[in-house]
């Protein structure tokens, strides 16, 4: 995504962001004439009026999760609410240690919340079932299964006969494009197809919400663009709300209709962000005005000045022959 | 990041500044042989293997053959005046000497031999010849068995006892490794047991099981189980946790987990386990055959020792290594046709 954007522009962003302090938001914003990330056009406002008004598929209210460490306890989670509407795109995004993972884990079911509530079409969820469709940062695709038995894994599971997974599973592998690997073993594939077996694994068992777990962290940029799109083609065509979860504030923009934007120690929701660059999302759009006055935001809200660790200064001492510059033109 | 640094300040030393950084050569022919988890060419594997048995052979043979090396015996072959002596006797070096010298004091017929090693190392032809005879040799009493009789005996006693074995140790592992709960409950008692010397079991498993085979079985069970159950419970919590919690989000349920996922999952792992383990099982064998009535190769082992046939000793020895070895070779090779979704498989 950022490979696409001019330069000129992303110098422009890192040094207004840089540069950014509470005070002089206004006037950063006026050096760069940005529209407010908040603005919408009239299309982007009507879809989110059509969008909101879809039924609330998962409903999190109040969602607390501690754990108990030798330290003592660890606030992971606190206080999350929020909504997401029958085939919703909602990214979740937020530093390292917000809890993106306990969330995504809470909701499928893997833990168990300290209090507060999952609702999956208003009814409370405990424990992982079918009707959440997760897809995993490390593929967890069966090794010892082929990519049709791995897809065919969870209708087996759901009490189908062979037959009628196999034939279900089959449409779903057409559908990821991965006719011609059937019979090949996950090892044989690459990060990208795997990921894609895992997501076509997932959706054959017709889940209400596919719960996605970073799942393009590991692969390569070239390789995570394509699957972004990929991605984006797949939930057009199918009725299927899908929550993300990236650290890739371009990833997050460029699939959301909204963005949960979390914070850390505890993890709490610091805002909950309506995208508003207009469909269909292509890569072009990272260098709209919309796009990047909403990077602009999630970079404050994630990155904030004042407590950044990794902005300590290196202690530099040079070690090369006087006069070999590397960057100098002479 | 050193090396970078290092590199920048050698150039600042010498300021003349026009050393080569990269040193390209071709090495193909001179690839060290020491490169820490790297695959080595072919054909040095197929060399360093070959290796690995032509040198034990090759000092065997040196001892064996060379007659300035050890060879602390002289075999008498002419006893002359010394009246204890007898054609094909073995005696010490000194104690022959000594009578050599006190037979040239009295000016008697002196004694001959030539230097030869004690009768419990018999050179590798001997052993090898032993391989044909032992077989063909006929048992010296009707109610003993030829040589393939006991070996085949000393594998059903390995058989059985490490089917049993695993029939019983491998479930109960791989449920150890899948419930805390039951891993609670046995591996304590387990991990006390198994320190205890099977053979120690004997006098009770022949009181128990009589003199036959049964008490034979039980010291390999009982040498293999308790080892067993830990080391497969082991592996299964060695399973990636994430297959289990995919499968759950999958709608996977509890015995489907355990039989889809824990079991596929581990198999790999466990037959490489069980492969380990069998070489176990083959070096309780002798102990296990020594109680009750002696039998199978250990017999055949015993009673050769005791005719002082060495060669047939040794043979015997070999044989149950080669056994072992095939078994396992055969086993590695079934592996690639059971797992075809393993990169690799270990061992040879």
């Amino acid at each position: 995504m950022s490979e696409s954007i001019p330069e000129a522009i992303l110098d422009k962003i890192s040094k207004t962001t840089s540069q950014l302090k509470p005070q002089t938001e206004s006037q950063a914003v006026s050096e760069l004439p940005l529209p407010s990330y908040l603005e919408q056009s009239d299309a982007v406002a009507k879809r989110f009026e059509k969008l909101k008004r879809r039924e609330v598929i998962l409903e999190v209210k109040g969602l607390n999760k501690q754990f108990d460490t030798p330290q003592g306890a660890v606030v992971a989670l606190k206080d999350i609410h929020f909504k997401t509407h029958r085939r919703e795109f909602v990214c979740v995004i937020g530093p390292s240690g917000c809890g993106k993972s306990t969330l995504i884990r809470t909701l499928a079911g893997l833990e168990s919340p300290s209090s507060g509530e999952v609702l999956l079409d208003g009814k409370p969820v405990f424990e992982p079932g079918p009707d959440r469709g997760m897809v995993f940062q490390g593929y967890t695709l069966f090794p010892w299964l082929t990519i049709k038995r791995n897809v065919m894994f969870g209708i087996e599971m759901q009490g189908a006969s062979r037959a009628t997974a196999e034939s279900e599973a089959l449409q779903w592998i057409d559908l990821v494009g991965l006719n011609d690997f059937i019979n090949a073993y996950p090892h044989q594939l690459s990060g990208g197809m795997k990921q894609r077996v895992a997501i076509a694994r997932a959706l054959a068992n017709k889940p209400r919400i596919l719960l996605m777990d970073e799942p393009f962290g590991a692969l390569d940029a070239q390789t995570r663009s394509k699957m972004q799109a990929n991605l984006l083609e797949i939930w057009r065509n199918i009725d299927i709300t899908i929550l993300f979860i990236t650290h890739d504030l371009d990833e997050a923009i460029y699939l959301a209709d909204r963005i949960l934007v979390l914070k850390a120690h505890p993890g709490e929701v610091n805002e909950l962000i309506e995208v508003s660059v207009p469909r269909p999302r292509s890569a072009q759009q990272s260098i709209s005005p919309e796009f990047l006055a909403t990077k602009l935001r999630l970079e404050e809200l994630i990155h904030p000045k004042d407590d950044d660790e990794d902005a300590l200064p290196l202690q530099m001492v040079r070690m090369s022959e006087v006069g070999d510059d590397v960057e100098a033109v002479e | 990041m050193s090396g970078i640094m290092s590199g920048a300040k050698s150039t600042g030393v010498k300021s003349t500044g026009n050393t080569p950084i990269t040193t390209t050569s071709s090495r193909s022919n001179s690839a060290p042989w020491f490169v820490v988890r790297k695959a080595l060419s072919a054909r040095r594997a197929t060399m360093l293997t070959a290796a690995s048995f032509l040198l034990p052979l090759l000092i065997w043979s040196i001892v064996s053959y060379v007659p300035f090396i050890w060879h602390p015996k002289i075999e008498v072959v002419e006893p002359g005046s010394v009246s204890w002596f007898k054609p094909g006797m073995l005696v010490d070096r000194s104690v022959f000497s000594e009578q050599q010298a006190l037979s040239r004091e009295a000016n008697t017929a002196q004694p001959e031999g030539f230097r030869a090693n004690p009768v419990y190392l018999p050179a590798p032809h001997k052993v090898a010849t032993a391989f044909f005879t032992s077989f063909t040799t006929e048992p010296k009493r009707r109610s003993e068995q030829w040589l393939h009789e006991s070996l085949w005996h000393s594998i059903t006693i390995i058989f059985w006892g490490f089917t049993l074995s695993s029939l019983i140790g491998v479930p109960i592992g791989i449920l150890c490794g899948t419930y805390t709960a039951v891993a609670k409950i046995n591996e304590p008692f387990i991990e006390f047991f198994r320190y205890l010397p099977a053979p120690a079991f004997g006098a009770l498993a022949v009181a128990i099981l009589g003199i036959h085979d049964g008490p034979k079985i039980a010291i390999i069970f009982i040498g293999t189980f308790f080892q067993q159950v830990l080391i497969v419970s082991n592996t299964t919590r060695k399973l990636d946790i994430a297959l289990l919690e995919a499968a759950l989000t999958l709608g996977a349920k509890k015995i489907q987990l355990l039989f889809r996922v824990v079991v596929p999952g581990i198999l790999p792992d466990l037959y490489r386990d069980q492969r380990i383990l069998l070489g176990w099982a083959w070096t309780y064998l002798i102990v296990a055959e020594l109680i009750g009535t002696s039998s199978g190769i250990t017999w055949f082992i015993t009673q050769q020792a005791r005719y002082k046939n060495f060669d047939n000793v040794f043979a015997a020895i070999i044989m149950i290594g080669m056994i072992g070895l095939l078994i396992d070779f055969l086993l590695g090779r079934l592996a690639k046709h059971l797992f075809p979704w393993e990169k690799s498989q270990g061992g040879i």
